[in-house]
């Protein structure tokens, strides 16, 4: 029973860190550009694609190097020749435009790689559970492990890019004071085309590590991108830890709700409440969380706007 | 208007005057419900009446979209919510008037609809418009995916994968009216009669909605909240307003659907829905009350002419919706209305060279692009079918090189010669556009000649 819990909690944490990887890259293009970038899902898939191609040209390794960098050109491409273009109208028009760029890459990604799965399989060398959680009951992937090290790797680096480098300076500067550091002679616009292709990257290098985890087809995008926009409004926009937060938190509830079989009327039986079958709430107290786990993180979304509509660390109100 | 000082403009006050009779309003509501009332005697083929009922459909929910989008300034991804539950309550009412328990003419089961979609865009709506902006567009998103996924939870109400079926035959006659009991909406070109009244009618009671002072301080708040709060508005409440307002004519769009259709499913909610509105109304251009009428044309055309042709319909369409996002964020309206303004200051004909450049141009490079797009397709998704295909009536065989040297030769050609009128055009229609605009400045209030 703890074994299983224990498990349970490991693949809620790696799940919950993956969207981390994907909610980092769209939160730091949020917080310098004001733009809500609807792509990045679909840069995620994108990620996946370009590394189950090149593995199966050269291997896994060089592909989670080479993937990422793929996507950063792809990125900044996008910056360069579309999205700054329409800049100059606002931040609808932006939205509008990551829309349709969404549109366009699963369209593509289906005329290019066909409408089914294509087989990105994790690597021989990390397939199968951890040696040492298994001395203790807990069957975990090895792959899942790795995920996890890559997620935490991921924002140490990150970290240490916005903090202790002198483009990270330039960046966090951007961030606050644009005019000014546009004032002491940097390119603002090549800074605003490197984030861009930072974040389309991460998402990228998310897409690398997922993508094999889960599952590579057309669909991954829409499946987790509203997922990811639940996350940084939960999180509070903007807020790279609000978001680390609230990451991992929807994917401890949804992998804790997935496995449970818990209903509302068996815990009412266990408060001694009967409720006949006839009622309007029977049919929804008889649903069993596995059933609702989907809903979940949409409800905690309804839930933090209601008490906190600046969500969990948000520092203002849109 | 133009007089900068304050006494002239009181004085031009005075000069207001009453017109029970705007002759030119009239004519055009008249024309449009004329074109409404004759385009099935032109088009009773069984499949233009089913593009016509779903264009009569789509011009409504794409025009409360525009209320939102265009007139408030709210970008939705979850508009379906409110068409989805008017469409589900005007199922349910219509297998209730089939079983005789609700007494109720099935030509007004959209009013159903409106009222089930204005309740949800209370309920909801008071969630998503505390936001403005990026963030209310997220929260609209995240409401859409969280009413996709508890229908499929409830197939009791929803009717699970397979939705709920229902019959429009089973009701009463109109308002029980025995001499009308022709009208059992059993053939087509009666339920597009239904669409096409209900169409009318929601559009021009939309129209009048934009003329009310709702209507303007809505218009207020999308250009500029903080000065519509100085001046005493709750934005917020003009947002939640507006809203419903928008989920009531969603709500009708959604029960006409269910008219139309005679099923719902969950798949009424899906995000692919709400998608598909925004495109309809952008691609119209929002901005402009008629711009979603033109777009939810457009769309239709794409959605359900085009594809019957292609597989790759959506990825065009997408194509098409970028480079208007891009070029002419506007939409077609208001591309048309500043070609409309270049022909009423009679500089069309220096244009009428390089448009007839760029859009030769423009269609080369559109059907290399085609061509490559059509290949490839058939070789990652027909290929089961060999590697023959036909495309324009031309047989091709994917596997030679032969069309794929074709496809892209046609492609580079048409994107130089494409790219060598675009400039000139580029020239031209900005200066024309400055001659116009200076021209409009030294002659306040006047129009051309």
């Amino acid at each position: 029973m703890l074994s299983d819990t224990l498990s349970q909690l490991l693949y809620g944490l790696s799940y919950g860190l993956l969207l981390f990887m994907l909610a980092s890259g769209l939160t730091l293009i949020f917080s310098m550009m004001g733009v809500l970038n609807f792509a990045h899902a679909s840069f995620y898939m994108l990620g996946a694609y370009a590394a189950y191609q090149v593995s199966q040209w050269i291997g896994f390794w060089p592909a989670l190097v080479i993937a990422p960098l793929l996507l950063f050109a792809f990125g900044a491409v996008v910056e360069r020749w579309g999205l700054r273009r329409v800049h100059k109208w606002g931040h609808v028009p932006e939205l509008l435009f990551t829309f349709g760029l969404s549109y366009i890459i699963v369209e593509l990604v289906q005329v290019i790689w066909g409408r089914a799965a294509v087989a990105y399989r994790v690597p021989a060398e990390l397939d199968g559970p951890v040696a040492w959680l298994q001395g203790y009951g807990i069957t975990f992937p090895q792959y899942r492990m790795f995920m996890m090290g890559v997620a935490v790797a991921m924002l140490v680096a990150i970290w240490l890019l916005l903090t202790r480098t002198r483009v990270g300076l330039v960046i966090q500067a951007a961030l606050t004071h644009p005019q000014q550091v546009e004032a002491l002679g940097h390119n603002l616009p090549r800074v605003y085309m490197g984030v861009f292709g930072g974040g389309a990257a991460l998402a990228g290098l998310a897409g690398v590590v997922g993508g094999n985890a889960f599952v590579t087809e057309p669909a991954m995008a829409g499946t987790v991108g509203a997922i990811v926009f639940v996350v940084i409004v939960v999180g509070g926009l903007g807020s790279l830890l609000g978001a680390f937060i609230a990451a991992l938190l929807i994917g401890l509830l949804e992998n804790f709700g997935k496995a449970s079989d818990l209903t509302g009327l068996a815990v009412l039986a266990r408060l001694g409440v009967d409720l006949d079958s006839g009622s309007a709430l029977h049919s929804v107290l008889a649903l069993s969380l596995s059933q609702v786990a989907p809903v979940l993180p949409y409800l905690l979304l309804v839930i933090v706007l209601i008490v906190r509509p600046k969500g969990l660390l948000g520092t203002r109100e849109g | 208007m133009q007089n900068p000082h304050g006494s002239s403009e009181l004085a031009e006050l005075g000069e207001i005057r009453f017109q029970p009779w705007n002759v030119g309003r009239w004519i055009l509501w008249g024309a449009l419900a004329l074109v409404f009332a004759l385009l099935p005697l032109f088009f009773s083929r069984g499949f233009a009446l089913t593009l016509m009922s779903q264009m009569g459909i789509m011009i409504v929910f794409a025009l409360s979209y525009g209320m939102l989008l265009g007139q408030t300034g709210m970008l939705s991804f979850g508009h379906a919510v409110y068409s989805g539950f008017g469409a589900y309550a005007a199922i349910h009412a219509m297998n209730r008037i089939a079983a005789g328990t609700l007494l109720w003419p099935i030509s007004l089961l959209p009013l159903v609809g409106g009222l089930a979609g204005a309740f949800f865009g209370v309920v909801f709506g008071y969630l998503t418009t505390r936001r403005a902006g990026t963030p209310f567009a997220m929260i609209t998103l995240g409401i859409g995916e969280m009413v996709f996924a508890a229908a499929l939870m409830f197939p009791g109400f929803f009717g699970g994968e397979g939705g709920v079926t229902g019959n429009r035959t089973a009701g009463p006659p109109f308002m029980g009216l025995p001499w009308l009991s022709w009208l059992t909406f059993g053939p087509q070109v009666q339920v597009y009669g239904l669409i096409a009244v209900w169409c009318f009618v929601c559009i021009v009671a939309m129209y009048a909605l934009t003329q009310t002072p709702l209507g303007r301080i809505a218009n207020a708040v999308r250009d500029n909240p903080e000065r519509a709060e100085f001046i005493g508005y709750n934005t917020q409440r003009v947002r939640w307003l507006v809203l419903i307002l928008s989920s009531f004519f969603a709500g009708i769009a959604g029960g006409l659907t269910a008219i139309n259709f005679e099923i719902v499913g969950a798949e009424s909610f899906h995000a692919v829905r709400s998608g598909g509105v925004l495109l309809a109304a952008f691609i119209g251009g929002a901005a402009f009350f008629f711009g979603p009428i033109l777009g939810a044309v457009v769309f239709v055309v794409f959605a359900i002419a085009l594809s019957d042709y292609t597989k790759a319909w959506q990825l065009y369409l997408g194509v098409f919706f970028v480079l208007l996002v891009l070029y002419a964020p506007g939409g077609l309206a208001s591309l048309l209305l500043m070609n409309l303004r270049v022909a009423k200051f009679r500089k069309f004909a220096r244009l009428r060279d390089p448009y007839v450049g760029v859009l030769l141009g423009g269609l080369l490079l559109a059907l290399g692009v085609v061509l490559l797009i059509e290949l490839t397709y058939h070789v990652t998704l027909d290929i089961g079918q060999g590697p023959l295909m036909r495309l324009f009536g031309l047989p091709l065989d994917t596997s030679a090189p032969g069309p794929w040297v074709l496809a892209a030769f046609v492609l580079v050609s048409g994107f130089v010669a494409f790219d060598y009128y675009r400039r000139r055009f580029a020239r031209c229609w900005h200066d024309v556009q400055v001659e116009i605009e200076d021209w409009i400045r030294e002659n306040p209030g006047d129009s051309p000649r």
